[in-house]
């Protein structure tokens, strides 16, 4: 027998809905249909509060809470969309524009990259905010893949399902604050990482064109996650 | 180890300090080792074996007596005479001035001053008295006492209703009621419980907690023996910076004398309560002075802070039940419990209860360590105290609670020191690291260089504090080069409150603190700064439109 499942009625954005105990405020309003923007989050990963564009109001809660790893409790109520919300969210997705060096128009993931598409749907039209344009190397020794760090948003999709779901953990990230970087092992070239089994899920689950299958044109480089949940659902079956 | 051998201990140690005439007391903490005390202390036991007075006269290593900024300091215990500045040659005048009860007059430090008069001494009270490097005289202070006290005498329920009694609230910064963080830890279920002292002191300027742990390492030990058994914790975790090198040394010391006199360890006092302890260095990230961070780093992983809720009193260390304390929270519970939750509540101001220690550091006549009551005015630690400002220059403002704190201009000097007040205004209490500045020092300078500790120390986590610290810092240097318009300040401005909302953890969210708090009380130095608006920058937006697209 299971053990038996909390459940709890909570309100989003004045909507009335009903979640279980260990589902986040995201689980729920994606349940009932309410789009919160994101972008570290990927449904079959472990909860990551980073890119801070799921942050919703609580009421009664002074702080603004990351949806994507935050629990719903019985009558909260989750404001998923409010003006101050909207311009911090704007402003996310502007310093990452202006972080490394994002140009869309020569960019092999134009049309299907997750940052473009949220500076699209939050109406994004200029950047306010300078842009660094930091000196950064690009990784192309692998034989299938490149690693390009100019277009890296340090979601860390890729270091999770790596370690989370091919159990490799071959990539991590290392140095600080705005130093921090996308790294092969202890810092090598793709190619001559001796964990790597080549099996390219980082590939499909990057936001951006940071990670791309060499020989793909700006057409095809269609990113596919959603063999994630499929496969998280499957191995915990197994257990 | 029982009461009677406690006792015993304590006996022993007075009767052998009672055999001894006089009692030199070398301060041998951080700040006086630097400037050679440790080349004094040899000199003057050669003197006092010179003189023949060894039969006689002690020549001790004791901690902090506070006022670093005339070390290297020399305390007579029995004749309450204190020497500044003694340099190995001075040794023989000392000890020849022993016979004679006639201070050295160049040397001698007055006692009476306000620095020394004012202070109320609660954490550091064993601070510069005895040798930190030996148990036997912390128990003979009475230490271990209020540890054996809670164990066989009161239930854990009492311990933390005693906490929540003295109104403590947590030392590190934030102010989080004690005894309510206990009981919450208390009250979470599950077999295993730790509990941490987080001794990652990184505020620049402060150095309250490494002074403690050089200087009276058993009383933290103590404090949180008493909270594994409040809370039901069996293992504890000190995190020190690696920076710390003494600390440590003395820290690893006083762990193998309370194990090996059985106050840590299995069955402490003959109770079921089993308590150990280990240390856990620190790799030099700031960020890791925050309780989520410090945890991952504990556990072997980046140190990196995690989304509260869940806090670590439901699930931190391993996931499992944590209470997580700062050093002087902790070095604060043996007295609790030795003299009562009432008696440490009448300390204080209404909201913000007992003594706190702060480290006076920047333009301040007398730089050194002080505990005082809460409620105290600002002024009377920066100009009574702290004996004003060097050089004859004016006060401008005085920053606490480190890079997460702000700039308290002169028109607060009369405010109280206690949380809320500091918060009122703009600041916070932070750890208690105290920077004052003089007229020379220009806001917009001390801005940009709390906001590079904070860029730097970021751990490129999430976006606001990652890039959004580089970016007002890339302002604030535009500013100081005169090339920043009005533009510039208002997006600086739209920054801060961006990146103190949106931010995961304290670093980030307190970050633009320093920038707000100048920007409230010292305006005019910025729009001083400025330049006329011109064409250019349009054109430099018109660039990013650009790429954008």
């Amino acid at each position: 027998m299971s053990a038996p499942t909390t459940v709890v009625s909570l309100k989003i954005d004045g909507k009335d809905v009903s979640g279980r105990a260990d589902e986040t405020i995201l689980d729920v309003a994606s349940e009932n249909k309410i789009h919160i923007p994101t972008l570290c989050f990927l449904e079959g990963l472990s909860g990551w509060g980073a890119c801070r564009l799921c942050l919703v109001e609580i009421k009664g809660s002074h702080k603004l809470l990351s949806a994507c790893v935050t629990k719903v409790a019985e009558g909260m109520e989750v404001t998923t969309d409010s003006p101050r919300l909207l311009k911090y969210r704007r402003m996310v997705v502007q310093l990452l524009f202006a972080e490394r060096n994002h140009v869309c128009s020569v960019c092999v993931s134009n049309g299907h990259c997750e940052l473009q598409n949220l500076a699209q749907v939050l109406g994004i039209t200029h950047i306010d905010i300078p842009y660094r344009y930091p000196t950064l190397p690009f990784d192309a020794s692998h034989d299938l893949f490149r690693l390009d760090h100019n277009r890296c948003v340090l979601c860390t999709r890729c270091v999770r399902v790596c370690d989370e779901i091919e159990g490799a953990h071959t990539l991590d990230v290392m140095g600080r604050g705005i130093d921090c970087r996308v790294i092969i092992d202890l810092n090598e070239p793709w190619g001559s990482s001796q964990t790597c089994t080549t099996c390219g899920k980082c590939v499909r689950v990057c936001p951006t064109g940071a990670l791309t299958r060499k020989g793909t044109g700006v057409a095809e480089m269609e990113k596919d996650d959603q063999f994630l949940p499929y496969l998280t659902r499957m191995r915990g079956s197994q257990s | 180890m029982t009461a009677e051998e406690l006792e015993t201990i304590a006996q022993e140690e007075r009767e052998a300090c009672g055999r001894k005439k006089h009692h030199l007391h070398v301060c041998m903490a951080a700040g006086c080792l630097s400037s050679c005390s440790d080349r004094v202390k040899d000199a003057l036991e050669a003197q006092v074996k010179a003189a023949g007075l060894e039969e006689h006269c002690q020549v001790k290593p004791v901690g902090c007596m506070g006022l670093c900024a005339a070390g290297p300091l020399v305390s007579v215990a029995d004749q309450n005479v204190m020497y500044k500045e003694v340099t190995p040659d001075d040794a023989a005048d000392i000890v020849g001035a022993l016979k004679t009860q006639q201070p050295v007059q160049r040397l001698h430090c007055r006692m009476d001053v306000p620095f020394f008069a004012r202070q109320k001494k609660i954490v550091l009270e064993n601070c510069g008295v005895i040798d930190p490097e030996r148990i036997e005289e912390y128990i003979a202070a009475g230490g271990y006492t209020a540890l054996h006290q809670a164990l066989t005498s009161m239930n854990t329920a009492e311990v933390i209703a005693e906490v929540s009694r003295s109104g403590l609230r947590g030392r590190g910064g934030a102010g989080y009621p004690t005894g309510l963080k206990w009981s919450m830890v208390a009250k979470a279920g599950g077999a295993t419980k730790y509990v941490i002292c987080n001794a990652d002191e990184g505020d620049p300027g402060a150095f309250m907690d490494r002074s403690v742990l050089e200087s009276d390492p058993h009383r933290v030990l103590e404090g949180m023996a008493i909270a594994a058994y409040a809370v039901g914790a069996s293992r504890g975790y000190i995190y020190v910076r690696a920076e710390y090198p003494l600390a440590v040394k003395r820290l690893k010391i006083a762990i193998r004398q309370a194990e090996k006199q059985g106050l840590l360890g299995h069955n402490i006092f003959g109770t079921p309560l089993s308590f150990e302890i280990d240390i856990r260095l620190g790799a030099g990230a700031y960020v890791c002075g925050e309780e989520t961070a410090l945890i991952a780093s504990i556990e072997g992983e980046r140190g990196q802070p995690r989304p509260r809720p869940p806090f670590p009193a439901e699930s931190g260390l391993w996931g499992a039940p944590t209470l997580i304390n700062n050093v002087e929270t902790f070095a604060n519970i043996p007295p609790i419990i030795r003299q009562g939750g009432q008696w440490y509540a009448a300390i204080g101001t209404e909201k913000s209860k007992g003594t706190k220690t702060f480290a006076l550091a920047g333009k301040v006549n007398n730089t050194g360590l002080i505990e005082v009551p809460m409620g105290i005015t600002l002024r009377e630690i920066i100009y009574d105290m702290g004996g004003g400002i060097p050089d004859g220059k004016k006060f401008k403002a005085v920053q606490t609670g480190g890079p997460s704190g702000g700039c308290i201009p002169e028109q607060f000097l009369d405010m109280p020191v206690d949380y809320d007040s500091l918060v009122k205004v703009g600041s916070i209490m932070g750890s208690g690291g105290m920077i004052i500045m003089d007229e020379t020092s220009s806001m917009v300078d001390v801005a940009r260089y709390f906001m590079e500790f904070c860029m730097t120390e970021s751990c490129g986590k999430c976006v606001p504090c990652r890039v959004g610290t580089v970016q007002m810092h890339d302002l604030l240097t535009k500013i100081i080069d005169r090339k920043a318009t009005v533009r510039d300040l208002a997006l600086l401005e739209e920054l801060c409150d961006m990146v103190r909302n949106t931010s995961l953890c304290g670093l980030g969210q307190n970050a633009p603190n320093a920038v707000l708090s100048t920007l409230r009380y010292f305006r005019n130095e910025y729009d001083e700064l400025l330049v006329e608006d011109d064409a250019e920058p349009a054109l430099a937006d018109a660039g990013a439109k650009e790429n954008a697209s």
